[in-house]
C-alpha cells in the first residue's frame, strides 16, 4: 500500500531535464551538447528513486553498478560518497553516464519505468562522477603489494583501459600498448566532443597513470612487436583492440573524392581536430550537402559532426524505419533537433560523380518493411522502379565495423572465427593460447562502451588467476 | 626518443632532405618496402615516409622526403637535436622476399629511397639487381654511389640530359626488357616514383609480360587499416595501401582513380602551406618565436 503511493507520487514528479545548449546555436559549435544537472536538480531527481528492495535497474547494467546506494548518496548530498561508490563497479562513470544507451539497460528496468519515466540513472552517474573530477580529489583506491607479474594490454580503448585499472589494483605490472598517438579507443577517435569531452577521457586515462598503469602510445602490435614477442617479456597479454576495420557498401562510386568511411571522418575530427584547421595540420572535405548512410551511433555522430562543419543540409540514409534504428534513442532526437533530416526506407545503391572524380550525388531506392529477419527486426525490401537521386558532394558510410585483423593475422596460434573475431570465453576472455586473453569488440563485434569494460571486468579476474599459478 | 640525429640536404629546388632519426626498435624490425608515419607536434598531421634505410645496431632510421607541403616543409626545417612528436612503425607489408632472378629496379626521384632499402633485401635474398635511377636533373640525383654498390648494374638517367643517359627511366627500362626478351631472366620488375611514373613503368612492362611491383603514395591518417582513406582499386577490388600495401601488382592498380584521389586536399594543402610561409616571413605567430 504505501510503495504504491510512493510510486504514485514518484509518478506525478516528472523526471527532472537536464539543461543543454540550444539545438540551433549547438549544430554549429563542438561543444558538449547538455550542461548537467546543478546540486540541487541531482538531489531532487535522485529522491525520485524509491530505493527498491529488490532493484531491477542493476540486473539491467551490464556491470552491476549499486545504482540505488549511489543515488541515495547523491538524494542525501553526498556527492563524493556517490562517486566513490559508483567506482566500486565502473571505472569508467563520467563516460557511461554520457554514452551508455541506459533507456535499453538500466533504465529501462527501472519500476518507475512501468508508471510514468524512470529515475534518470545515466544523467545522474554523470552528475556524481563530474562532480568528483571538479573537485579535484580523485580518491585513489589501494593498491597491492607489487607480485613482480607483468602484463601487456593490447589497446587502450575501454576495455583494455578496464583491464589494466583492475589489475594494476591487484599489484601486477601493466603496460598498455596502443597504436594511436592518444589512448582512449573510440572514446577519442569516434566519439565526437560534443558527446563525450576528450578532456574526461584525458582524465581517466591520467587516473589510470596515477595508479602506476604505464602506457606506450604509437605502437603497433602485430608490426613493432607480435603477441608472441611480447610474451617473451610479459607473463599475460590481454587483447582489446577494437572493431576498427571500417565496411563500406560495395557500389559503385565508393572511392570517389568526398566519400569517407565514419572512421575516416571522425577521426580526422576528432582525434586529429581537422575541425580545427588550419590551426591543426589534417584536414576534411567540409561537405555542404552530406548524406550519411547507417542508422546507428555512428550515423548520428556523423550527420551531427557535419552539421557543425558547416553542412546546409546533412541527410541520414536507412534502409528501414525509425523504430528499428539501432542509435541510442537520446543521439535520434538530438540529432533531428539539429536539423539533421531522415531519408527513411531508402537504400543507396550508386554513387555519381563528375569527370574530376568528385562525387555529385547518391542514388537510392526506396524501400518497404516486409517479414522479420533473424534479428527480429522487419527485413526492408525494395520497390521495383523507385529509384530517385539525391545530390550531395560528401558521404559517410556508416553502415558498420568489422574486427581489427591486424593482430590476429601476425599470431598464427590464435585462433578467430569466421568474421575474424577472437575465439575467446565470454566469462573469462581465455583464448586459444596460454597467458592471452581478448574482450571487448575484438570478440563480440561492435557493441558498447558498457559491454567492452564489463568483458575487461572478467577477463582481470581470469588473468589474476592465472598469474597466481604461473 | 625520436630525435634527429643527423640532418642533409640533397637538393634545393625542390628541396630534397635525409634524416637520421634516432628509434631503435624501428631500426631493428623495419624491412624493405616499409614506411614510418611521424608527426610533428601536437597539431600536427600524422604524414608516412618509406623507410629508406636502418641501421639496427646504432638503432638509427633514415627518411628521405622532399618539401611538398607544410609538414614536409616543417619536418625540413628541423635541426639536428630536435625531435619528433611520433614516429610510428614499421608499417605495411614488407617487399614480399623469394628468389626472381633478375630484379629490375626503377626508381624515379624521391622514389630512390625506398628503393634502395628494397635492393638491399633483395641481394640479401640472393637476387641479381638491376639499378635504373632517375630524376628530373642531375642536382634531383641522390645516392648513386650506394645504388652502384648494392646493384649488378646501374643506368643513370636524366631528363634533360644534364648526366647520365639522356631520357626517361623508361626508356631504358624498354631497352633492358627488350634484350630480356630472349634471355627471359627478368622476373620481376619493380617502379618506385612518382605516381605517374609508375604508371609509365608498368605501362612499359605489360607487353613483355613481366610482374611489376609498384609502392603507392596515397593520402593516409591512422595508417593502421583502421579508416580507408588509402583504399585504392586493385584488380576491381578495394585494397587498403597502409595494411594490403604499399606494394601492389601494378599492372592491376588503378592509377587514374588513386591520381584524382591523391587531389581531395589540395585546396586545403594550399592554406596550410601559405599561412606557414606567412608565420615564418613575419613572426607574428609562434612558430619562429618572435624572432624574426
Ligand atoms: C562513432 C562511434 C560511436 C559510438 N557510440 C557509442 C555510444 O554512444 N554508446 C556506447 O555504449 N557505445 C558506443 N560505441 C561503441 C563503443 O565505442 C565500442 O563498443 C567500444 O569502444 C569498444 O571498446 P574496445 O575497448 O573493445 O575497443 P576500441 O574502443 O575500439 O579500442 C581499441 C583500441 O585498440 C587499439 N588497437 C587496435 N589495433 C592495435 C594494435 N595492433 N596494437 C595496439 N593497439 C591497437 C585501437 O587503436 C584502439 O585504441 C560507438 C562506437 C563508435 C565508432
Ligand atoms: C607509404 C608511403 C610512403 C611514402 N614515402 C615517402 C618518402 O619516402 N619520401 C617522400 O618525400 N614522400 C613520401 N610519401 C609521400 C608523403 O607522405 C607526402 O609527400 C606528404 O604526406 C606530404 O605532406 P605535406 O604536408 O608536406 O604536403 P601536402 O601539402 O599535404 O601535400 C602535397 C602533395 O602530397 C600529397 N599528399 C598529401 N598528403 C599525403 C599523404 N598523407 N600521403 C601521401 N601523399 C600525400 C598530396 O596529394 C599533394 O599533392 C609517402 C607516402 C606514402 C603513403
Ligand atoms: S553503467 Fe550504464 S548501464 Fe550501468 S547503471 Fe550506469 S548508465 Fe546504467
Ligand atoms: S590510412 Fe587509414 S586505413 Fe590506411
Amino acid at each position: 500500500m504505501a510503495e504504491e503511493k510512493k510510486v504514485n507520487k514518484a509518478k506525478k514528479l516528472p523526471r527532472h531535464p537536464m539543461p543543454e545548449q540550444e539545438a540551433k546555436v549547438r549544430a554549429r559549435n563542438f561543444e558538449e551538447v547538455p550542461f548537467g544537472y546543478s546540486n540541487e536538480t541531482a538531489m531532487a531527481e535522485a529522491s525520485r528513486c524509491l530505493r527498491c528492495k529488490k532493484p531491477k535497474c542493476v540486473e539491467g547494467c551490464p556491470v552491476n553498478v549499486k545504482i540505488p546506494e549511489f543515488v541515495g548518496l547523491i538524494a542525501d548530498g553526498d556527492f563524493i560518497g556517490a562517486a566513490h561508490k559508483l567506482k566500486e563497479t565502473n571505472a569508467l562513470p563520467a563516460v557511461c553516464g554520457r554514452v551508455c544507451p541506459q533507456e535499453s539497460q538500466c533504465e529501462a528496468l527501472c519500476v518507475l519505468t512501468k508508471k510514468g519515466e524512470s529515475v534518470a540513472i545515466g544523467r545522474l552517474e554523470r552528475f556524481a562522477a563530474d562532480y568528483e573530477r571538479k573537485q579535484g580529489e580523485m580518491q585513489l583506491p589501494k593498491i597491492a603489494p607489487a607480485t613482480g607479474k607483468k602484463v601487456a594490454v593490447i589497446g587502450g580503448g575501454p576495455a583494455g583501459l578496464t583491464v589494466a585499472g583492475d589489475l594494476v589494483k591487484l599489484g601486477h605490472d601493466v603496460t598498455i600498448f596502443e597504436a594511436l598517438h592518444k589512448t582512449g579507443g573510440v572514446l577519442v577517435y569516434g566519439i565526437p566532443e560534443f558527446r563525450l569531452p576528450k578532456a574526461i577521457v584525458q582524465a581517466e586515462v591520467d587516473y589510470l597513470k596515477s595508479l602506476g598503469v604505464k602506457i606506450v602510445e604509437s605502437y603497433v602490435v602485430g608490426r613493432i612487436e607480435t603477441v608472441d614477442e611480447l610474451l617473451e617479456r610479459f607473463d599475460a597479454c590481454f587483447i582489446g583492440t577494437g572493431a576498427g576495420l571500417p565496411v563500406f557498401m560495395k557500389i559503385e562510386g565508393e572511392n570517389l573524392n568526398g566519400v569517407y568511411s565514419a572512421n575516416e571522418y571522425l577521426t580526422r575530427s576528432n582525434l586529429m581536430k581537422a575541425y580545427l584547421f588550419p590551426e591543426y595540420d589534417t584536414p576534411i572535405v567540409k561537405g555542404k550537402r552530406v548524406a550519411t548512410f547507417g542508422g546507428g551511433n555512428v550515423a548520428m555522430d556523423s550527420s551531427r559532426t557535419a552539421l557543425r562543419l558547416g553542412a546546409e543540409k546533412s541527410y541520414i540514409i536507412y534502409r528501414r524505419s525509425m523504430d528499428e534504428m539501432p542509435a541510442r534513442d537520446e543521439e535520434i532526437h538530438h540529432a533531428g533537433e539539429e536539423g539533421v533530416e531522415f531519408l527513411l526506407l531508402a537504400n543507396p545503391e550508386r554513387l555519381i560523380g563528375d569527370e574530376k572524380g568528385w562525387l555529385t550525388g547518391v542514388e537510392c531506392i526506396k524501400m518497404e518493411l516486409g517479414e522479420p529477419d533473424e534479428s527480429g527486426r522487419r527485413r526492408p525490401v525494395e520497390i521495383p522502379g523507385s529509384e530517385f537521386v539525391v545530390e550531395v558532394d560528401t558521404v559517410v558510410v556508416a553502415i558498420g565495423n568489422g574486427p581489427n585483423p591486424l593482430v590476429p593475422s601476425t599470431t598464427p596460434d590464435l585462433k578467430t572465427n569466421r568474421w575474424g573475431n577472437i575465439d575467446a570465453d565470454l566469462e573469462t576472455g581465455k583464448t586459444s593460447m596460454t597467458g592471452v586473453y581478448a574482450g571487448g569488440d575484438i570478440v563480440t563485434g561492435a557493441a558498447t562502451v558498457i559491454e567492452a569494460m564489463g568483458a575487461g571486468k572478467k577477463a582481470a579476474v581470469a588473468i589474476h588467476e592465472y598469474l597466481q599459478d604461473t | 626518443m625520436n630525435r634527429i640525429v643527423t640532418k642533409e640536404e640533397f637538393s634545393k629546388n625542390p628541396s630534397v632532405k635525409m634524416m637520421q632519426i634516432e628509434a631503435p626498435r624501428i631500426a631493428r624490425k623495419a624491412k624493405g618496402g616499409q614506411f614510418v608515419v611521424f608527426r610533428l607536434n601536437e597539431t600536427g598531421e600524422r604524414v608516412p615516409l618509406t623507410v629508406a634505410d636502418t641501421d639496427p645496431e646504432k638503432g638509427l632510421v633514415t627518411i628521405i622526403f622532399q618539401e611538398v607541403g607544410k609538414s614536409t616543409m616543417a619536418l625540413g626545417a628541423l635541426e639536428v637535436g630536435d625531435c619528433l612528436a611520433d614516429f610510428i612503425g614499421p608499417l605495411g607489408q614488407p617487399t614480399h622476399m623469394g628468389d626472381f632472378g633478375t630484379v629490375l629496379c626503377v626508381a624515379g626521384g624521391i622514389g630512390i629511397a625506398p628503393t634502395h632499402n628494397i635492393v638491399k633485401a633483395l641481394k640479401a635474398n640472393g637476387n641479381k639487381v638491376i639499378s635504373i635511377i632517375g630524376a628530373r636533373t642531375k642536382d634531383l640525383l641522390f645516392w648513386e654511389d650506394k645504388m652502384r654498390d648494392l646493384s649488378d648494374e646501374l643506368y643513370v638517367c636524366t631528363d634533360d640530359g644534364s648526366y647520365g643517359i639522356h631520357g626517361l627511366v623508361t626508356k631504358v627500362e624498354q631497352e633492358l626488357l627488350e634484350k630480356n626478351r630472349e634471355s627471359g631472366e627478368i622476373g620481376l620488375v619493380i617502379g618506385i616514383g612518382p605516381p605517374i611514373m609508375m604508371k609509365f613503368v608498368c605501362k612499359t612492362s605489360e607487353p613483355f609480360g613481366v610482374q611489376t611491383l609498384v609502392s603507392l603514395p596515397t593520402i593516409m591518417v591512422d595508417a593502421t587499416g583502421m579508416c580507408g582513406a588509402c583504399r585504392v582499386t586493385v584488380g576491381g577490388e578495394t585494397k587498403f595501401v597502409c595494411v594490403d600495401g604499399p606494394e601492389f601488382d601494378g599492372h592491376k592498380v588503378d592509377f587514374d582513380e588513386m591520381l584524382k584521389r591523391q587531389g581531395i586536399y589540395l585546396e586545403q594543402e594550399k592554406v596550410a602551406v601559405e599561412r606557414y610561409q606567412h608565420g615564418n616571413d613575419c613572426g607574428c605567430c609562434d612558430e619562429c618565436g618572435g624572432d624574426q
